[in-house]
């Protein structure tokens, strides 16, 4: 008779947003394990139906306080590809020094209050500044700073509303970004530490096999834009990601789960950006990884935390090398005049590849919207990996185990919607 | 003793509003919820009074009030943030990291109307003129050397 254990934890902290979890468990057999994710974007789906196509931005930035730049962006991309308008350089490099602002912001945020405690045996980011108030308050510093690249490039830190298809409303005097460059130089010397201070914890050795998707440029490392590209050998426009991914509807979850078409999971994120694209990171972060001990690829989801701060680090030099080029742009936006077909846009949220697509008719109007967060397409390769996790550690205690789950789901920074309440994590054995 | 008083909230969401209008009556500040910024607003002062806007289920222009000086505040009181960092988080963060003022109150008052562009519902309007009175009165008084 196997034996019956049954683990419930009615709230796992740490996440952003909220959702629940069960593991089944018959002795050392995994029988089922799930992480349910009451994903909002289908709503808003609807809510943009109707709606003309200078809305999306603002309207899809609602669906996280966390991430909004990425739906902006994704959005702003999928209207300016139908409309067939490319931005100037300026512009460009201005997106970029705004995602890059909440690349810090979310990066610090979940590196230091989210994800730490969790290598160094806290509950909280509360009672690692009880220990560790230096490394809590340098977590604090950075996460303000991306906070202020927001508000200066974005109008606002939570939802900015500065972003229109075509460019901005307005764009910042080359002298207001020079106010970035001294705190974004201190930012990135805490991000440099950063990545000392996450490379000297102590990861159990991990390595999971599956695709790895992220955006590509020749020469960068992809933020705003890009083609997408995978481990497998991909490489695709915009446009022809209905063409090999796909959305499950499972009963168990009002998340739709991605995979790729005829079967397959594949991870997006900090982790697939690494390894495809780690060449063309800042100087600075380059360094700072090899220092760190990450290879050419790194495939450890529990070293996702050392690659966020190299990317911590990259977004930091990023910023500042665009502060330094940036030029203001003859006008701060092109007019877009709509177009009737469909456009589709892409860009690198926090954790990983945020897919629009809108279909208009001739005045502007939004006829259909499909938007595919990363805590989406990442569904399937998370569950995989808690499957794995859990059954190479079944001699563990229910607790130790309750925490390497929370902990493995943690890894991803999975960002479930703001607009659910609750994630409660079941792991019962039988 | 040296009294901040910090208004949160969007003035541009009617009685989300109520915090930045009790804030500003007093000679206070705005601030997001954001931690540094909070931390910061609070630094140097001896005591921190701030205010909010609550959805509970209470009586529209129902004012709570929690003293956080000697203990956290409840997590779900004040569980209006989409952010992973809120109000009582934020507390607990200075509190260990030694930033917290030697006394701190939060007070919530309970919103009902949240139209985009929407002035403060009549309630949350007597609410706001009767706590910044409380205030006045209580909190910074009592507080006087």
């Amino acid at each position: 008779m196997a034996k019956r254990r049954t683990i419930v934890t009615d709230y796992l902290a740490r996440v952003e947003g909220e959702g629940a979890m069960t593991v089944k468990l018959a002795g050392d057999e995994v029988e089922h394990v799930e992480l349910r994710i009451f994903e909002p974007p289908r709503f808003f789906e609807a809510f943009l139906r109707g709606r003309h196509f200078t809305e999306a931005p603002d309207i899809t930035a609602r669906i996280c306080g966390i991430c909004p730049v990425a739906y902006q962006t994704s959005a702003v991309n999928a209207m300016e590809s139908l409309c067939a308008i490319d931005v100037p350089e300026p512009i460009r490099l201005l997106r970029r020094l705004l995602y890059c602002g909440e690349w810090i912001e979310s990066h610090a945020l979940h590196v230091y209050m989210l994800h730490a405690p969790d290598f160094l045996g806290y509950e909280s980011a509360i009672e690692l500044a009880q220990v560790a108030p230096v490394a809590v308050e340098r977590g604090l510093a950075l996460k303000r700073i991306g906070n202020d690249v927001m508000t200066l490039v974005g109008g606002r830190e939570i939802h900015p509303i500065n972003v229109r298809v075509g460019g901005f409303y307005r764009v910042p005097a080359k002298r207001e970004l020079r106010t970035l460059v001294e705190p974004l130089e201190r930012a990135r010397e805490a991000a440099l530490e950063t990545v000392r201070w996450t490379a000297g914890l102590q990861f159990p050795e991990r390595t999971v096999e599956c695709d790895l998707v992220a955006l590509s440029l020749p020469g960068e490392y992809a933020i705003e834009r890009g083609r997408i590209v995978s481990s497998a050998g991909l490489d695709l426009a915009p446009a022809e990601y209905d063409k090999h991914f796909e959305e499950l509807h499972v009963e168990r979850s009002n998340a739709l789960q991605s995979q790729l078409r005829g079967g397959g999971l594949y991870l997006t994120g900090p982790l697939a950006r690494y390894t495809l694209a780690h060449d063309s990171l800042s100087p600075g972060a380059r360094e700072a990884a090899a220092e760190a001990g990450l290879g050419p690829e790194c495939r450890d989801p529990f070293r996702s935390i050392v690659v966020r701060s190299v990317e911590l680090v990259h977004a930091c030099e990023e910023s500042l090398r665009i502060i330094e080029e940036y030029e203001e742009p003859d006008a701060p936006a092109l007019e877009a005049e709509p177009v009737a077909g469909t456009g589709y846009g892409v860009s690198e949220a926090p954790r990983g590849l945020l897919y629009h697509r809108y279909r208009l008719d001739s005045d502007g109007t939004i006829l259909d919207a499909k938007i595919v967060p990363p805590t989406s397409q990442n569904q399937l390769a998370i569950e995989a990996d808690l499957r794995d996790v859990v059954a190479r550690n079944t001699r563990l205690g229910d607790d130790e185990l309750r925490r390497l789950c929370e902990q493995t789901i943690r890894n991803y920074d999975p960002c479930i919607s703001c607009a659910t309440h609750f994630l409660d994590l079941q792991v019962e054995r039988t | 003793m040296r009294t901040v008083v910090i208004g949160i909230g969007n003035a541009l969401r009617g009685d989300d509003g109520a915090g930045l209008a009790v804030a500003e009556r007093l000679g206070g500040v705005a601030c997001e919820e954001e931690p540094s910024r909070l931390i910061e607003a609070w630094g140097g002062a001896e005591a921190a009074v701030l205010v909010d806007t609550v959805v509970s289920g209470a009586p529209p222009g129902t004012i709570h009030r929690f003293d956080a000086t000697d203990a956290p505040i409840p997590a779900r009181a004040l569980r209006s943030s989409t952010h992973a960092i809120g109000l009582a988080e934020t507390i607990e963060l200075a509190r260990a990291l030694g930033k917290l003022p030697a006394r701190v109150v939060v007070y919530g008052i309970e919103g009902t109307s949240f139209d985009a562009g929407g002035p403060l519902s009549p309630e949350v309007e007597t609410a706001v003129n009767r706590l910044v009175t409380t205030i006045e009165e209580e909190e910074l008084c009592t507080s006087a050397p």
